[in-house]
C-alpha cells in the first residue's frame, strides 16, 4: 500500500522522502521535504540535508510513489527468522579445537 | 510484535516501555499524537523565530570569519526549522496549518527568541547559553519514543554544537579584549542569564503536561533535571571567562555537589510566553511581513510545475 501524504497542500507543493548516500554505503532515508518537482526537490534537498557531511549521492521520492508494507503486518512478514537460528553462522559448532581469528 | 496495531492504549503503553520507537503509520492515543504536533510544531517555529535575533547582526559582523559563522549558523536555523515541520506533518497537521497558527499568534515559541539583541556580545551569550541550553534539551529528546522527531533532533543535534563552540570562541575573545570589550559581555551574561535559565519550561512542580509526557518516553529528562545540569556546566565555564552570574544567592552545595540559584521569575516566563515578551510583537510581524513577501517564490515554484507538466503532456 503507499504513504498516502497527511493532508493536501495548497502552496508548498508536493511531499518527497529524501535520501541521502556516503561513500560507498547504501542510500539511507534522510528525512521529507516539500518541492512542486523532482528537479526543485534535488535542489532543496541539497540546500537542507546535504549542508555538511560527506554526501556524494542524493535520491528524492514522492512520498505518494512509496508502497510500503503495514504496521499490521510487523509479526506475520518479519518475526519468523527469528525461529531459524539454522540460518547463521553460531548454529554451527567450530570442530574441536579449531579457532576462528 | 505488532501491539501498535492493534489499536489499544494498554498495547500502545507495553511498546512505549520496551523502548521501541513509534512511527507515522502506526497506531497512537490521540493524546499522544496532539501533544507531539504541539511540541515538534512549537519547536520548529523557535528555530524559524530564533533567525530574527541573530540574523539582525549579521551585516554588523565585525570580521569575515564571524560574518560566515553567523550565516552559516542562521542557514542552520532554517534547516532546522523545515526537518521538524516535516516531522510535525507525519502526524497529520499540514504545513499550511502550522504556519497559520504562528502567524496568528496561537502557537507558541521559545521564551528565550522575545528577548532583544543589544550589543554584539548577545551573539557570542546567545551561542554560549541559548544554544548549550538547545543542545542539552534536544541531545536528550532525540532518543524519544517517535520515530521522526527522534531523527531529526540527531541530526539537528551534529549541527548545533558548532554553533555553542562559534559562541564560546566569541566571549572567549571579548573577555580577553579591552575593558568596555569585557564590559560588554558581563552587560550581556547579565541580560540572558534568566531567560536561559527559563528555556527549560516551568518547575516540575508546576509542567501540567509533564506527566504523560514521560510515561510516553515522548520527554526523558524533566524540566528541573536539565536545568540543573545546565546550570552546573555552565556556571564554572563562566567564571573560567571570568565572567559574574548575576545572582548574588548563587552557591556551590558542596553536599550534593550541585549549583544552587536563586528564585526564578516565572511571572515573567508566562508573560512572555503568552505573547508578551520585549519583542514579541516585533518577532511575528517580521514572520508575517517574510511570509508575505516570500509568497511569490510559493507561487512560482508551483506556475513552474504547472507549466511543465503541460509541456509533458504536450510532447508525448
Amino acid at each position: 500500500m503507499s504513504i498516502e501524504e497527511a493532508k493536501p497542500t495548497h502552496d508548498q507543493g508536493d511531499l518527497w522522502e529524501v535520501f541521502l548516500q556516503e561513500d560507498g554505503q547504501p542510500h539511507v532515508h534522510a528525512g521529507s521535504l516539500r518541492a512542486p518537482d523532482a528537479e526543485m526537490a534535488l535542489q532543496n534537498a541539497r540546500d537542507v540535508y546535504a549542508r555538511r557531511g560527506a554526501v556524494t549521492g542524493l535520491w528524492v521520492v514522492r512520498t505518494a510513489d512509496i508502497a510500503a508494507t503495514e504496521p499490521a503486518d510487523r509479526a506475520a512478514l518479519f518475526d519468523g527468522p527469528r525461529t531459524k537460528a539454522y540460518r547463521h553462522a553460531h548454529f554451527y559448532p567450530l570442530p574441536g579445537g579449531m579457532k576462528e581469528p | 510484535m505488532q501491539p501498535t496495531a492493534q489499536g489499544s492504549e494498554s498495547a500502545f503503553d507495553a511498546h512505549i516501555r520496551d523502548h521501541l520507537h513509534v512511527e507515522p503509520r502506526d497506531w497512537m492515543p490521540d493524546s499522544y499524537r496532539s501533544q507531539l504536533i504541539r511540541l515538534i510544531s512549537q519547536h520548529a517555529h523557535s528555530e524559524i523565530v530564533g533567525m530574527l535575533p541573530e540574523g539582525n547582526w549579521i551585516t554588523r559582523a565585525p570580521s569575515l570569519r564571524r560574518k560566515i559563522g553567523l550565516l552559516a549558523k542562521v542557514q542552520d536555523e532554517a534547516g532546522h526549522g523545515l526537518y521538524l515541520y516535516c516531522a510535525a506533518e507525519t502526524l497529520g497537521i499540514s504545513r499550511e496549518e502550522m504556519f497559520e497558527q504562528l502567524l496568528a499568534g496561537r502557537a507558541k515559541y521559545s521564551n528565550i527568541f522575545s528577548y532583544p539583541t543589544l550589543s554584539w556580545a548577545d551573539i557570542g551569550v546567545i551561542g554560549w547559553l541559548v544554544d548549550g541550553a538547545a543542545i542539552l534539551n534536544q541531545t536528550t529528546m532525540a532518543k524519544c519514543s517517535y520515530g521522526p522527531y527522534a531523527r531529526s533532533l540527531l541530526r539537528i543535534c551534529r549541527e548545533e554544537n558548532f554553533h555553542k563552540r562559534q559562541g564560546m570562541e566569541m566571549v572567549a575573545a571579548l573577555v580577553r579584549g579591552t575593558p568596555a570589550q569585557q564590559a560588554m559581555a558581563q552587560e550581556s551574561l547579565g541580560r540572558w542569564w534568566w531567560p536561559t535559565l527559563m528555556m527549560f519550561g516551568p518547575p516540575d512542580s508546576d509542567s501540567p503536561n509533564s506527566a504523560d509526557l514521560m510515561k510516553w518516553r515522548v520527554k526523558l529528562r524533566t524540566n528541573d533535571e536539565l536545568r540543573q545540569r545546565f546550570v552546573d556546566m555552565t556556571v564554572p565555564q563562566a567564571l573560567a571567562f571570568g565572567l559574574t552570574i548575576p545572582d548574588p544567592k548563587l552557591r556551590f552545595d558542596s553536599d550534593t555537589g550541585h549549583w544552587v540559584t536563586g528564585e526564578i521569575d516565572w511571572e515573567e516566563f508566562r508573560l512572555v510566553i503568552q505573547g508578551f515578551g520585549p519583542c514579541s510583537a516585533e518577532r511575528l510581524e517580521a514572520r508575517r511581513r517574510a511570509h508575505a513577501e516570500g509568497a511569490w517564490v510559493r507561487e512560482a515554484a508551483l506556475a513552474h510545475e504547472a507549466r511543465r507538466g503541460r509541456r509533458e503532456v504536450a510532447t508525448p
